[in-house]
């Protein structure tokens, strides 16, 4: 069984997918967090392993690392967390993060404990495909976990086929060159990079992410793939910091953040 | 080996980990520098831009009175007398030009000392391009006068507020700069460090400095090569640039010095070599200053330069192989060496630079041992920091 392919056999409306800080804004927030996040009709979650030094991150996301690591986040307390709580959601659990994490804990330590959490799948933008495809591809199948990889205007065609060869469960498409938390609107070129992308006819399915962070970016991302990752919009709108945040619990905001992007709800193409 | 394989591997450390987002330019970059450098219309350009508008070759010079000291023959290789006042300019003259033959219009970088903040400000004014610096606020704070050269030669510095504020945040911001305009941007990266092609491009440029020291050996000792060479080791751009010519010579000893802060055990330093260990920093695969969890940790040193808690691929190959030796030096030893050049020799070093000179102090010298000290740059932009120490 692998949760991500199944999600994406069976649904047929627009998939959201929310990304969230391990350790943040508290140390033991991120279960709760999920299970209020699948409960309000996301799809699927991307936890974030909190890193010192987070190359393909925006300010948001660094600073809700720089806070996890403060609370005192580290990589067994986030698979102890989890192992408590892949028995209480159905939905996907992606890791994020960066490969040096990884390879200090021991790549295959690092599989066996994420595979015992029941994490269905990786992002880890700084492995190179090449290092992916000469050493760690059959540890990652052996364990059932689904490396992602991005893509984004950049990258040739050629070595989009590649990437759609070694991809898992869906292709991470970066929607613009950029970080992760900018938000502007849906450019022409952009567009037209879709468009290019949907003729490709690719056998995996694809999310947009980097700079999501409205329904309306949610809708347009969804005419031209599966869904969307949403990421620093998400963690602005838990921000305990925030004085709009202050008078609602973090139930609260959770739910009013998902219920603006998904109601009502969005249909794919 | 101390040349890369086809991957960008020196040995088990190097490569490219750099998100999708920075494939392409890094991409185009491996495909062309080999070639582009190579080339004669380049190598002229190149040259002729280093004779005359840097100012080499630069002397090699024999320092009687320390050689007195230190009873051994010690040359100086006097790459603090190029324009701007350091090795560094080497580097982003080689780099401009590659810049304009792939048609990039913005220039980043990132500074620690301000010394590649102030060379790559220097040859965009040459060509007339646009050109932001990053560094850290620690950085901009000890490292002022540096800049202002920056400004005046028309650069905007922006403050790198992440982390420790000091280099490697720097370079952090110059990174996701660059993903975020990858079009028109090219990245001039001050050491060899970052993903491959930049360690093995960077020291290319900066291999004049051995080229120049076999000739002058030949002319004031009869021989080409030294038995020793000291150079200190931030990332590690004049170290490679000092050793290049000589990496595969093993009868040349080399020596490189690394920042040890407060003390190599004292958690305030930058000696990476004894502290770190394999992981990933900047993109490239080298000993790095980590925690357990692979979590950066902060380094430290009295000289901006060398604070950084990784190394170029390269010296991690070199010293985990043996053919370097890697030897710390504390701020106190690096500011007392400084102070005993300037008086021994009238030459003010940068603290960077005077490092490696107080590693003549820790190695068992031979009476006749020829060593050339690699004098890395000028003390001018750590004057503050010298008189805050002076008749300590
Ligand atoms: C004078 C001088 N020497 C040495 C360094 C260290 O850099 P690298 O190790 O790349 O030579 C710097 C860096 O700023 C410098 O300014």
């Amino acid at each position: 069984m692998n949760r991500i392919k199944d999600l994406f056999k069976v649904k047929d409306k627009a998939i959201l997918n929310v990304f969230v800080t391990a350790g943040y804004p508290n140390l033991s927030d991120m279960p709760e967090i999920v299970k209020t996040l699948a409960a309000s009709g996301v799809d699927m979650v991307e936890i974030g392993m909190p890193y010192s030094d987070p190359l393909a991150d925006g300010e948001t996301i660094q600073h809700s690392s720089k806070v996890a690591l403060e609370n005192g986040m580290h990589l067994d307390l986030l698979f102890e967390q989890l192992r408590a709580l892949r028995p209480t959601v159905d939905i996907p659990i992606i890791l994020m993060g960066y490969f040096n994490q990884l390879m200090q804990y021991g790549v295959e330590a690092f599989i066996q404990a994420a595979s015992e959490a029941g994490v269905d799948g990786m992002i880890l933008p700084d492995l190179p495909l090449i290092e992916y495809e000469r050493t760690y591809k059959p540890l990652f199948e052996a364990a059932n976990i689904s490396v992602s990889f991005l893509i984004c205007p950049s990258t040739p065609a050629d070595r989009i086929r590649k990437i759609d060869t070694l991809s898992q469960g869906f292709i991470y498409m970066v929607a613009d060159a950029a970080t992760t938390g900018q938000t502007r609107d849906l450019s022409e070129a952009q567009r037209t990079y879709f468009k290019h992308i949907q003729r490709l006819d690719l056998q995996n399915p694809r999310l947009i992410g980097f700079g999501i962070s409205t329904r309306d970016h949610f809708v347009q991302a969804a005419q031209f793939a599966r869904g969307a990752i949403i990421g620093s919009a998400f963690l602005r709108a838990i921000d305990p910091k925030k004085p709009e945040n202050e008078s609602n619990s973090l139930d609260e905001r959770i739910r009013g953040f998902v219920g603006s992007i998904l109601e009502p709800t969005v249909s794919v193409g | 080996m101390t040349r890369i394989d086809e991957h960008g591997y020196y040995g088990r450390f190097g490569g490219a980990f750099v998100p999708e987002m920075l494939f392409r330019n890094i991409e185009e970059l491996r495909r062309v520098y080999t070639d582009w450098i190579a080339e004669p219309a380049f190598q002229k350009e190149f040259q002729a831009l280093l004779k005359d508008y840097v100012g080499r070759p630069t002397p090699l010079y024999f320092a009687e009175r320390l050689s007195e000291k230190y009873k051994s023959q010690i040359f100086l290789k006097r790459e603090d007398l190029n324009h701007t006042g350091a090795h560094k300019i080497n580097n982003t003259i080689g780099q401009i030009l590659v810049a304009q033959r792939v048609g990039k219009t913005r220039i980043i970088a990132e500074t620690g000392a301000g010394q590649h903040g102030v060379a790559t400000a220097t040859v965009c004014a040459l060509k007339g391009i646009k050109c932001i610096v990053y560094m850290g606020e620690v950085d901009i704070e000890r490292q002022a006068p540096n800049v202002a050269r920056m400004r005046m030669l028309g650069a905007e510095v922006r403050p790198a507020k992440s982390g420790s504020k000091t280099l490697k945040d720097a370079t952090n911001e110059a990174i996701r700069d660059w993903i975020q305009n990858p079009e028109d941007t090219h990245y001039i990266i001050g050491s060899v460090v970052g993903p491959h092609p930049f360690p093995d491009m960077v020291a290319r440029f900066q291999s004049v400095i051995s080229e120049e020291m076999q000739k002058q050996l030949l002319d004031k000792i009869g021989r080409e090569h030294p038995d020793r060479i000291i150079a200190c080791v931030g990332g590690g751009s004049n170290a490679a640039g000092a050793f290049y010519h000589f990496l595969n010579n093993e009868s040349v000893k080399l020596t490189a010095v690394e920042a040890a802060g407060e003390g190599v055990e004292s958690g305030k330093s930058a000696a990476t070599s004894i502290l770190g260990r394999d992981g990933i920093i900047h993109g490239s695969r080298t000993l790095l200053m980590q925690t357990k969890d692979g979590q950066i940790i902060e380094p430290h040193s009295i000289s901006a330069g060398l604070d950084y808690p990784g190394i170029g691929p390269l010296h991690a190959h070199l010293i985990d192989s043996g053919r370097a030796e890697a030897i710390p030096i504390t701020d106190k030893e690096a500011l007392e060496a400084g102070f005993e050049l300037s008086r021994l020799e009238g030459i003010i070093p940068a603290l960077e630079s005077a490092h490696a000179l107080a590693a003549l102090n820790k190695l068992a010298l031979e009476k006749e041992e020829v060593v050339v000290v690699n004098l890395s740059g000028r003390g001018d932009k750590d004057l503050a920091t010298y008189i805050r120490h002076m008749g300590e």
